[in-house]
């Protein structure tokens, strides 16, 4: 079998797993929606000067934060199990082209983000009345800006899961970071330009907080733009800093990347 | 080149400052079941991990298959199967699943009935990996070190934590396979019921070999009786010539042989 043929089974294996595998389903993937209904019915009012209620604001904050729970915490808990239950090491005792687990790895990031927006996006449209552009550049910012969000949040996802021990501490570890992030980045805390300003400033270093900005000026009318930090989507700084992250993030994988766990010599 | 399956000369491995693995030389012919014995911390691991292809070795010659594992690829995996020490992967996957996704790496492998038919999980077929007992984690192990007909297979201390029933029937698994086996195990009574010839490696060195009735001493056999003590080849006319002697009963007459056990601790015990 080719090595894209091998990488597609690893891919239906790696989706059968992550489905079947309870904390995967809750913290990665129910998690985000489960934080958007709950505070979205919690929120109410709506920012004057604009039509956007509170619900709404959160939505495409919590997109972004659902993108970095299916690619950051699903990569970095899924590689730190594969490390320490001996996936990695039976696979290269086969004929296993290293290849094919990276595109068992990014096809599977696909599916699970993929179904992770769709579901946000889905509350927000249902729930609480999100409208949903129809202008394709708004759709083509959406494009760009999540493209470069999986592709940041995936690679320091990769980076991190060096950082856990073992497969059990792979899911604490790796949701603390992504929860206070989440937090800095003004995700859970609207709008976000009531945040104090030291937490925007740590805030503003990570991809998550740039990647919810992007998110918020496709679904949002600039009429909001006064409750953001600056009154522009800053959408040049947000591709630059999105980009530094995916360049940093890669650097960051070759340096640290580790196919063995930390007990075996 | 090389007729042997394995040959390995002058193999080393050191960790910092403790050598693991000291000149270990090893020759295995094709078609025939090795076992590896030796207390832990023997090198037994080590050695075979080099030979697996998993560690890099600090100094020797080590062909298998005919190919350096250091650099072998793709093609000479093909040819390998490897059951490692202890797995956890896989556990939300059934077993027919896992076995048929390591399948699709192979070129012509076993077929999925045959497979688990071959290791005794004919019945588990659907059952989630996580739900299965060791020694059924351990034969599906086996079942994903077979299923692409490896000409040399490798097994890590396979039995570890087995009941005896379970050890038994793992035995008779490995029985059924037609291929070239390096086994570890510090089993005793396993690497008789197994291999064909037993190596005994102690502080990363050969201390004997040979098949496992005649490794060490054993050939020879201690006479005892109340008033004497006699070692020989051949207890038979040992003991006609005694009872001639005594006419007819040996007073507290036994004649023993070394077990395997005994020449084992023997030949660890005077390496240290």
């Amino acid at each position: 079998m080719t090595t894209l043929g091998l990488g597609s089974a690893r891919a239906g294996i790696e989706l059968r797993q992550f489905w079947r595998e309870r904390d995967a389903v809750v913290f990665t993937f129910a998690l985000p929606v489960v934080l958007l209904t709950l505070l979205g019915s919690l929120f109410s009012g709506v920012y004057p000067g604009s039509p956007v209620t509170s619900a709404q604001y959160l939505v495409p904050s919590m997109i972004a934060a659902g993108v970095a729970s299916a690619t950051f915490v699903n990569l970095g808990v899924g590689i730190a199990t594969d490390r320490d239950d001996g996936t990695l090491k039976r696979l290269r005792g086969l004929p296993t082209p290293p290849l094919s687990y990276v595109i068992g790895k990014i096809l599977l990031v696909a599916v699970v983000t993929a179904a992770e927006v769709l579901a946000l996006l889905l509350i927000g449209v249902l729930l609480f009345d999100l409208p949903v552009p129809s202008d394709p550049s708004r759709w083509l910012t959406f494009g760009w800006v999540f493209t470069l969000g999986v592709v940041a949040c995936s690679l320091l996802g990769v980076a991190a899961s060096a950082l856990a021990r073992s497969a059990r501490s792979a899911a604490a570890v790796m949701n603390l970071p992504y929860v206070v992030l989440a937090f800095f980045s003004g995700i859970y805390y609207t709008p976000v330009g009531a945040l104090p300003d030291w937490v925007i400033r740590i805030g503003s270093v990570f991809p998550l907080k740039w990647m919810a900005q992007g998110f918020r000026s496709v679904f949002l009318p600039d009429s909001v733009l006064p409750y953001e930090v600056v009154r522009s989507w800053e959408h040049g700084r947000t591709a630059l800093v999105l980009t530094a992250w995916c360049i940093g993030g890669l650097v960051l994988c070759l340096t640290t990347f580790r196919w063995r766990g930390r007990q075996t010599s | 080149m090389t007729d042997d399956a394995v040959r390995v000369r002058g193999l080393r491995k050191s960790y910092r400052d403790t050598v693991a693995v000291d000149g270990l030389d090893l020759t295995i012919a094709h078609g025939e079941v090795r076992a590896l014995l030796g207390p832990n911390g023997a090198g037994k691991t080590s050695t075979v991990e080099i030979l697996e292809g998993h560690r890099p070795r600090d100094g020797g010659d080590v062909s298998v298959l005919g190919v350096d594992p250091a650099e072998a690829g793709v093609a000479w995996r093909r040819e390998i199967g490897i059951v490692l020490q202890s797995t956890a992967d896989g556990a939300e996957l059934t077993v027919a699943e896992l076995i048929g996704h390591v399948a699709r790496y192979f070129p012509r492998p076993r077929g999925l009935d045959e497979t688990l038919a071959l290791v005794g999980l004919a019945d588990k077929r659907d059952s989630r990996i996580r739900k299965l007992s060791g020694g059924q984690r351990r034969r599906l192990d086996v079942g994903l070190g077979i299923v692409g007909r490896p000409r040399l297979l490798f097994l890590d201390e396979p039995t570890t934590g087995f009941d005896p029933v379970a050890r038994r029937q793992f035995w008779s698994t490995v029985r059924g396979l037609d291929t070239t086996v390096l086994l570890t195990t510090h089993y005793l009574e396993e690497a008789e019921a197994l291999a064909d010839r037993v190596t005994v490696i102690a502080d990363g060195r050969v201390v004997a070999e040979g098949t496992p009735d005649s490794l060490g001493a054993r050939q020879v056999a201690t006479v005892v009786w109340r008033d004497g003590r006699e070692q020989t080849a051949d207890p038979a006319a040992v003991v006609a010539r005694l009872s001639a002697a005594y006419g007819g009963q040996v007073p507290g007459l036994s004649v023993t042989r070394p077990s395997l056990e005994d020449v084992y601790l023997d030949l660890i015990g005077g390496s240290r």
